[in-house]
């Protein structure tokens, strides 16, 4: 019996407390390194917590056990997101965090999995995630292997041509062991996703690439966990989760700002922010 | 033999085949051909062989292993990248995944896929490329890959092959899924003649050298090492002794063997069906340069695109026939 199974954690409040202690953990590694993007690694953190904490088999002590679920990073510059996730997990010492986008430091600027073991492919140039998940998809149903696949993109990101083959790959394999979340945070590094490029209706184009989809807020915890269990139920096609968040959430000078797409905390607003998120 | 089939290079399906072939009673072969040959019989012996096409596998060749196996083929339409990201996916789950389809859209339209799921992520991938060079023929420019070595040449843990018959290519395709570690291999798409010894064995980044040239050594690669070979009898001719040597495997270079010729001859002449930027001769280049600089001439494609035509006329029109070879080899010992 492989160590990875170690009781998943369903109860809401746990779940949400473990989603402030990685909002902590993001923002302590962003203010260590000087760089690095804040608001969109803040937008996904509650849907992370949810597939990582509540519903995936994984064991720290083998990243490469053949049994364990998967969860890729498409948009990998929330990588402080992933690497918040893995310290909590045990992936590595928690004090690692502190060298993000150091020199020689395995939590590169963007995920790299030759350099961190667990992080399952290098991301970074957006679009490419929702393929490797499908390959992954396909590669363990021809194992019969029950393991699931998850992946989060941006919403910014589905600008990307790739991520719309990948839906229609998803579909015509007819690929449900893989659940996709959308982080509709509306915020891109240019401005509002509207603006820049639209992309509505988000929901409407994934039905219509043949996909399950299912609106939630995005950091309601309680409505992930339903949307989760949900997908595991769909038979015969892809899931997408459209998860509505806020860009910067948990911090409220940086909640729905363009500006912290790609900027750090100062230690200023570190200060500032960790004692708004001990008291919220 | 006619005038024709001497000059000809690789066979169109109109012209006289295997005028350069070392093996008669062997019929010219497509190196594409061999690769579904032998795809499906790797597909026999080995469950954990997928294979992937973007809408070309009756050109590449995979729909043999497409019909005998198609539970473990994936077509994924016209759609490269995501074929690639597939492909990465695939290969993460223990899977050794081929993925093919033209060389143009493989390397060109792929490229920062290959760069980022394959290469920087060092995935067990195969993309086997069909349709490598000008003898695509008529489909003209745009289907004629001639940037795409460069292309793979440049990406950190990518080893890239160019075979020169069907009999390397059936060594290559068996040797690369024995190996792990991303792999780009260059077919063509016309048939071409054997020129390899029978008990030859492919292995990666070894040269095979038919002969040390003591004046000139011409070191070719893919349908090019075949009219070396030519060009080399044309200049042993007229006295002037010439090596040729086949360097299939483009990365990792073979060193050792290029020192080797490059220390017993005053002239070094690359040939390759690929531009001349970044390819066999700008490895070639690059290498001697920095370890035991000497003389080095480029045949191949200077700068330029493609163009339609039947491939006989276009190794003509380019300037990859024996006779170039030939003449740049003089014109390079006349002014020295």
């Amino acid at each position: 019996m492989n160590a990875a199974t170690k009781g998943k954690i369903t109860d809401v409040k746990e779940l949400e407390n473990i989603a402030k202690k990685i909002r902590l953990h993001i923002l302590h590694m962003l203010t260590r390194a000087g760089s690095g993007h804040t608001g969109g690694s803040l937008s996904a953190v509650d849907a992370a917590v949810a597939i990582y904490f509540s519903k995936m088999n994984f064991n720290p002590e083998d990243p490469s056990w053949k049994d364990r679920d998967r969860f890729i990073l498409s948009k990998g510059h929330a990588a402080p997101l992933l690497y918040a996730i893995m310290a909590e997990a045990g992936y590595f010492p928690f004090e690692t965090i502190g060298t993000l986008r150091k020199i020689e430091s395995p939590l590169q600027g963007h995920p790299c999995c030759k350099s961190l073991p667990g992080v399952e492919v290098s991301t970074g140039s957006l679009g490419q995630g929702l393929s490797v998940a499908n390959g992954m998809a396909l590669g363990l149903r021809l194992d019969n292997n029950p393991a699931k696949v998850y992946c989060i993109m941006g919403d910014g990101e589905i600008q990307e041509g790739q991520i719309w083959e990948a839906a229609m790959t998803a579909a015509h394999y007819k690929i449900d062991n893989l659940c996709a979340v959308v982080d509709n945070n509306g915020l891109q590094i240019d401005g509002p996703v509207q603006k820049i490029m639209g992309i509505a209706p988000i929901h409407d184009k994934w039905a219509a690439f043949g996909w399950h989809v299912i609106d939630i807020d995005g950091h309601n915890m309680e409505e992930i966990l339903r949307a989760l269990d949900e997908a595991e139920g769909v038979k015969g096609k892809p899931t997408v989760l459209i998860a509505n968040t806020t860009k910067g959430k948990g911090v409220s000078f940086f909640e729905g700002k363009v500006e912290y797409h790609g900027v750090a905390p100062s230690a200023e607003e570190y200060e500032r922010a960790v004692k708004e998120i001990n008291n919220g | 033999m006619g005038e024709k089939s001497q000059q000809s290079a690789v066979s169109s399906q109109q012209s006289n085949v295997g005028a350069y072939g070392n093996t008669p009673d062997k019929k010219p072969k497509a190196t594409r051909d061999e690769y579904g040959d032998t795809l499906l019989e790797l597909g026999k012996k080995r469950q954990d062989i997928v294979v992937l096409d973007a809408d070309l596998s009756c050109s590449t060749k995979t729909n043999k292993f497409a019909t005998a196996f198609p539970e473990r083929f994936f077509n994924m339409g016209i759609a490269e990248q995501d074929m690639i990201g597939t492909a990465a996916g695939l290969s993460l789950t223990g899977k050794v995944p081929f993925a093919s389809t033209f060389a143009v859209f493989e390397t060109g339209r792929a490229w920062d896929q290959i760069r980022l799921t394959v290469c920087y992520s060092n995935t067990n991938v195969k993309l086997v490329a069909t349709h490598g060079g000008i003898t695509v023929g008529e489909d003209g420019a745009s289907h004629q890959a001639l940037e795409d070595v460069a292309l793979m040449r440049a990406l950190p843990n990518m080893t890239v092959i160019v075979p020169a018959d069907a009999a390397e290519t059936a060594s290559v395709i068996n040797t690369i899924a024995d190996y792990k570690g991303p792999v780009y291999v260059r077919l063509g798409r016309a048939k071409v003649p054997y020129i390899m010894p029978d008990d030859y064995k492919f292995r990666i980044g070894k040269a095979f050298v038919f002969h040390i040239g003591r004046d000139v050594n011409i070191v070719a690669s893919g349908i090019m090492v075949a009219i070396a070979k030519k060009a080399a009898e044309m200049l042993s001719k007229d006295g002037l002794d010439t090596g040729v040597i086949n360097m299939s495997t483009i990365k990792p270079l073979d060193g050792e063997a290029l020192l080797k010729v490059a220390k017993s001859s005053k002239l070094i002449v690359t040939a390759e069906e690929h531009s001349v930027i970044g390819g066999l001769g700008g490895a070639v280049c690059e290498f001697l340069s920095e370890n035991h600089p000497v003389p080095v001439k480029r045949v191949g494609i200077h700068d330029s695109f493609g163009c339609s035509g039947n491939p006989d006329e276009l190794i003509k029109f380019h300037g990859l026939t024996a006779e170039d070879i030939v003449k740049t080899v003089k014109n390079a010992i006349n002014h020295s």
